[in-house]
């Protein structure tokens, strides 16, 4: 299993051909509480950069793209009645949706952990 | 309203170190440096409405107009708002709407009228910082020879809110228990020489406090030391007000749009309606009368989708009715709720409409404002 993280502030968990994808730490933080998060479907293809989730605060809303393509394979329903786990465990119960992968060289492009949190240091 | 200027373009409070020192997130409000939240907006919200909430909102515009006698003051602005000024009594306040020529609110703000007798002819102002240049000007462009706008820019305002705030106060050495709500006048706090009303944007019941710059910081630690104050920001400032049905300026409120449509006839008083004499008077007047084009109101959304600022309302047709103005999370409440501007026809309690969120039309209701009701320390029926 390999943990990657885009500039957008999301992690893709990679086990195989599939990727788990969440919204980091530090995105949380900055977001603030969450009260609602919309998921994409079972089924649905993403390319990447295709807007796949939206994430709401109390303040407002933003958009989660498709960090990398793929069919969405499930999604975390247990975010639609507790979406202030996305607060709480935000790299863990707070993942947000499963993608079969359609090109694991997108995967390429995106940074590790260290280089994650020296993008985030000087932020 | 977030302005797109750079930190270092911004003003500061004279409690921006206190903040930055508390672990606040600063952004841009207004052209000012504010804190948006301290611990998290929904902790800071339930706070508020449970205990007291202490805020820094030295960002308003606080004035005083001072001419000859009250009756010479309260009429020169009785020329800009519609609120009776000259009834107005020493030690009260009152909450009313600078307007412009077609009865489009240029500003809301409060109105008191100091209780001294050495201040007679005086009447302190509260604007909002976002409109207080606008304010200023506007006041300053009307004023006679014998009346003149002193900008209090030396002054800090807190405000503390919340169920607890009398208590905390009185803990301070100042019991205002006694005053009702929208009375205001000279308070020691702490041992600071202080200006209170007994007034608030939470429906709470609570203080706003206007101090010297200079001793503000004094003041602020003072309050802060109670163990039922904690510091609350701007985003649940917002939330709180969005629950109380309360306006915000630039949402609800605009040059397009009237003190009746806002659903704020209820601070035009009788004298007032019976003479007009207010800018836009005409229509405002012909829309007490007869009804307005559009009414403001509350709305809640089916489920736990939010809908913000810029949604359109449709009826169940299909057919576009309104807009929300402000939308957000009630924390109180524990759901998504707005408030908007809808035909008339389209406004009564329970009302069903749609909202269009991101393509899709979410169900929502009609509802009453305020979603909680308020809890301000009125004075008792006799």
């Amino acid at each position: 299993m390999t943990l990657h993280f885009t500039a957008d502030h999301e992690w893709i968990s990679v086990n195989g051909a599939t990727a788990t994808v969440g919204i980091t730490a530090y995105a949380q933080g900055q977001l603030g509480d969450v009260v609602y998060v919309e998921l994409p479907a079972a089924g649905r293809a993403l390319k990447k950069g295709d807007e796949a989730a939206v994430v709401e605060s109390v303040k407002a809303a933003s958009e989660v793209f498709a960090p990398v393509s793929g069919t969405v394979v499930a999604a975390n329903d247990a975010l639609a009645d507790a979406p202030e786990t996305i607060n709480a465990a935000p790299e863990g119960e707070g993942w947000f949706f499963r993608l079969d992968l359609a090109d694991p060289a997108e995967l390429d492009g995106l940074m590790d952990r260290a280089a994650y949190d020296a993008y985030v240091a000087g932020l | 309203m977030t302005d797109a200027v750079s930190p270092d373009d911004l003003q500061k409070t004279p409690l921006h170190a206190a903040h930055v020192a508390l672990g606040a997130r600063m952004v841009p409000f207004a052209g000012y440096a504010m804190p948006v939240q301290y611990e998290g907006i929904l902790a800071e919200h339930l706070w508020t409405r449970a205990s007291a909430g202490l805020f820094d909102v030295s960002h308003m515009g606080q004035a005083f107009l001072v001419g000859p006698d009250h009756a010479t003051t309260a009429r020169f602005l009785e020329s800009l708002v519609p609120a009776d000024i000259l009834d107005l009594a020493p030690g009260a306040q009152r909450y009313s709407q600078l307007l412009n020529a077609d009865g489009g609110v240029v500003d809301d703000l409060m109105i008191h009228r100091p209780a001294a007798p050495e201040d007679a002819g005086t009447l302190m102002l509260v604007v909002n910082a976002g409109r207080k240049a606008t304010d200023f000007a506007l006041l300053e462009h009307h004023l006679p020879p014998d009346i003149r706008l002193d900008v209090a820019s030396d002054r800090a305002l807190l405000a503390l809110q919340g169920p607890k705030a009398v208590e905390v106060l009185a803990r301070c050495g100042a019991d205002l228990s006694d005053w009702p709500f929208m009375t205001a006048g000279a308070a020691t706090i702490a041992g600071i020489a202080c200006h209170v009303s007994r007034s608030g944007y939470t429906g709470e019941d609570g203080f706003e406090i206007s101090v010297l710059e200079g001793r503000a910081n004094d003041l602020w630690s003072a309050l802060l030391a109670d163990a039922a104050v904690k510091p609350i920001g701007l985003g649940a400032r917002d939330s709180l007000r969005l629950e109380a049905g309360l306006c915000l300026y630039g949402h609800e409120l605009d040059e397009t749009t009237s003190p009746v449509e806002a659903g704020l006839a209820w601070s035009i008083q009788k004298r007032r309606r019976a003479e007009g004499g207010f800018p836009g008077a005409e229509r405002i007047l012909f829309e007490i009368a007869n009804g307005p084009e559009r009414v403001r109101v509350g709305l809640t959304p089916e489920g736990r989708a939010p809908a913000r600022d810029g949604t359109a309302i449709e009826d169940e047709g299909g057919r576009r009715i309104g807009v929300i103005t402000s939308g957000g999370f009630g924390a109180s409440i524990g759901g998504p709720i707005a408030i908007g501007y809808v035909e008339p026809a389209s406004a009564a309690p329970g009302t069903a409409v749609s909202l269009l969120v991101r393509g899709k039309a979410l169900p929502a209701a009609v509802t009453a404002l305020p979603f909680v009701p308020a809890r301000f320390a009125r004075k008792p029926k006799s």
